[in-house]
């Protein structure tokens, strides 16, 4: 804005702070209760804690086996994005290098997925990993590796999307040097595009990450008392008789940290390639 | 025949220019499948895995809706009778129990997505352009408002169950104990309050989505564009009406259209702020598929329904599209 008056720039800082509160509120209540004692959260709702506690931090181990949901996410979410982050790197150079038939309803299809309600899948899904598992015995129903292949998959449509928009930008002049010097496609894709292509390429894995990471419907379908992911998990504390909210909001506070840590890092890298895949 | 790009200008990746002693058997297998099969090849694993967590899904939920598949039939459900379209008129069929409920839930569902995507425009589009002057503290006031976009679903919403209890909850404090608006401690996750309790969490949720998309799009806008109007007098508001908005138009087509279909397809919000059962008033239509299906373990019927609810999508994008592309050729 150019010369904005006094009254424009009272109601900016007005609505921004405003907007500030209704942000953080759930951030500050997630803090404060993590730190307080139980009779505290029982009680009526008081901002600071009566006393500073840090037992809610030790509990949340022991009630429900955190540890292990904590485990399998970092496994499922892991894989999920490695494996998509691959697997969309490939289709993407494909996409922004070649051209070929089919390549148009490929990328439609692809991106239409995105639509659908995830409840749709759900039921068939569900049906088609128990009868691959009574056929052949390959359990993907209950498994990390059914969840890991289906987040994967949930994240593929918008990461291709997004690594070809980003590819794109890369100047083909790199490609042809390399041809030049005689490298094939698969070494300059691993040795030239790659390299040009990292801060996208971290980008579609922020994205896989969060994805895998927050999950709930699949999650809570898709898994048994072995494999269950923090998405899932989290629902311990407040299923029980007595609902341990300090504990609910100190395991929330640790569970967040790996994601919200590794956003407000990348989080440029994000930003740019949505642009990027959003400029195309 | 798929074809290499030649005339995208330099995709060459290195065929006509290997040079001529350069492993020749390689070279000869390399052409034979480089020109025509690479490409597929590096499609493989992506189609391969969209093909079975997506499309053939997708495909078996549109023939289990012609399905009479019942709990009996779980585990070999292709012997399940075939049922023509009795699924679908059991829940089109509004004057019964069945679909009486679902035609409810489907226009919860619209009011809370106009609602949500409404809201979560407009306060995306305020802030992003509040924020577009540069100030002290700025950075960090972005970071904030990326805060609700960045923590995990589950974790973040369990907190707003926590804040809307009745007796222990912040909000009734603030509500009651504090300012005294209201008679007694209402209920907010029970009830018709529940309604608007789900659309306050939705809107915290998805408005840093819009701020972040729009913020993007805010930066393409050329300064000399503002200057220029400045000097002919236009004040803030005209800026921002006549410079800004009309700008922010490619962006908003593609940011409604999206939020549209993560609002209307949300379930986790209601699963984890209400449980396994939503209350009437916020019965969204995800998760009554979801409780009609593994309540009564009926596939075939929730596969109809999500059928239709599909059905509903493809329409109601499909004339957006059209809309918006009629508009804008009009435009031009």
């Amino acid at each position: 804005m150019i010369n904005p008056p006094a009254s424009f720039r009272w109601l900016r800082r007005v609505v921004l702070l405003v907007l500030a509160v209704f942000t953080l509120t759930p951030v500050a209540v997630m803090l404060s209760s993590s730190l307080k004692p139980l009779q505290d959260v029982q009680g009526p709702w008081r901002w600071m804690p009566s006393h500073l506690t840090l037992r809610p931090y030790v509990d949340i181990w022991k009630t429900v086996p955190l540890a292990k949901y904590f485990t399998n996410s970092l496994i499922v979410a892991g894989s999920a994005t490695g494996l998509s982050v691959l697997i969309a790197l490939l289709a993407g150079y494909a996409v922004s290098r070649y051209r070929f038939r089919g390549k148009k309803v490929f990328t439609i299809t692809v991106l239409s997925t995105q639509m659908f309600p995830g409840i749709l899948f759900l039921l068939p899904l569900f049906l088609i990993f128990v009868n691959i598992g009574n056929s052949t015995g390959i359990a993907l129903y209950g498994s990390r590796g059914g969840l890991i292949l289906t987040y994967l998959t949930f994240s593929l449509p918008f990461s291709i999307w997004m690594l070809a928009g980003y590819l794109d930008s890369i100047p083909r002049d790199l490609d042809e040097a390399a041809a030049v010097d005689g490298c094939g496609p698969i070494r300059t894709l691993v040795q030239i595009i790659v390299p040009a292509a990292l801060p996208g390429i971290i980008a579609v894995a922020v994205y896989a990450f969060m994805t895998a990471w927050g999950e709930v419907l699949f999650a809570s379908v898709m898994t048994n008392d072995q494999t269950r992911t923090l998405a899932v998990g989290l629902q311990g504390y407040a299923t029980q008789t007595d609902v341990y909210w300090n504990q609910v909001m100190a395991a929330s506070l640790v569970v967040s940290l790996p994601v919200v840590a590794g956003f407000l890092l990348l989080q440029r890298y994000l930003v740019a390639g949505l642009t990027a895949g959003a400029v195309k | 025949m798929p074809e290499k790009v030649i005339d995208r200008q330099a995709a060459g990746t290195g065929k006509e220019a290997a040079p001529q002693g350069a492993a020749p058997a390689r070279r000869r297998l390399r052409d034979k499948f480089g020109r025509g099969a690479l490409p597929y090849l590096l499609l493989l694993p992506a189609l391969l895995a969209e093909l079975l967590i997506h499309l053939v899904p997708m495909v078996t939920g549109i023939v289990m809706a012609f399905k009479q598949l019942t709990q009996f039939f779980i585990r070999d459900w292709s012997s399940a009778p075939w049922s023509g379209f009795d699924n679908f008129e059991v829940a089109l069929e509004f004057n019964a129990p069945v679909g009486k409920a679902l035609l409810h839930s489907f226009w919860v569902t619209c009011m809370f997505t106009v609602l949500s995507v409404g809201l979560s425009w407009l306060i995306g589009v305020t802030a992003s352009i509040f924020t577009q002057d540069a100030f002290r503290g700025r950075g960090l006031l972005r970071a904030a408002f990326m805060l609700p976009y960045a923590l995990p679903v589950f974790a973040a919403v369990i907190t707003w169950s926590f804040m809307f209890q009745r007796d222990t909850g912040l909000i009734n404090h603030v509500l009651h104990d504090q300012l005294h608006l209201t008679d007694d401690k209402p209920f907010w996750l029970i009830g018709d309050n529940s309604f608007w309790a789900l659309l306050t969490v939705s809107v915290w949720k998805s408005w840093p989505f819009a701020f972040l998309t729009l913020t993007a799009g805010l930066q393409n806008i050329p300064r000399e564009l503002y200057e220029a109007a400045a000097l002919d007098g236009a004040g803030v508001w005209q800026q921002i009406r006549r410079i800004t908005l009309p700008s922010l138009r490619p962006v908003n087509l593609v940011l409604v259209l999206v939020l549209f279909l993560w609002t209307f397809n949300d379930f986790n919000t209601p699963f984890v702020l209400f449980g396994k059962s939503a209350p009437q008033a916020a019965d969204l239509i995800s998760i009554h598929i979801y409780q009609s299906s593994f309540i009564t373990w009926n596939f075939g019927q929730g596969s109809a329904m999500s059928v239709l609810l599909l059905l509903f999508l493809l329409l109601v994008t499909a004339v957006y599209l059209f809309a918006t592309n009629r508009r804008r050729e009009e435009a031009e």
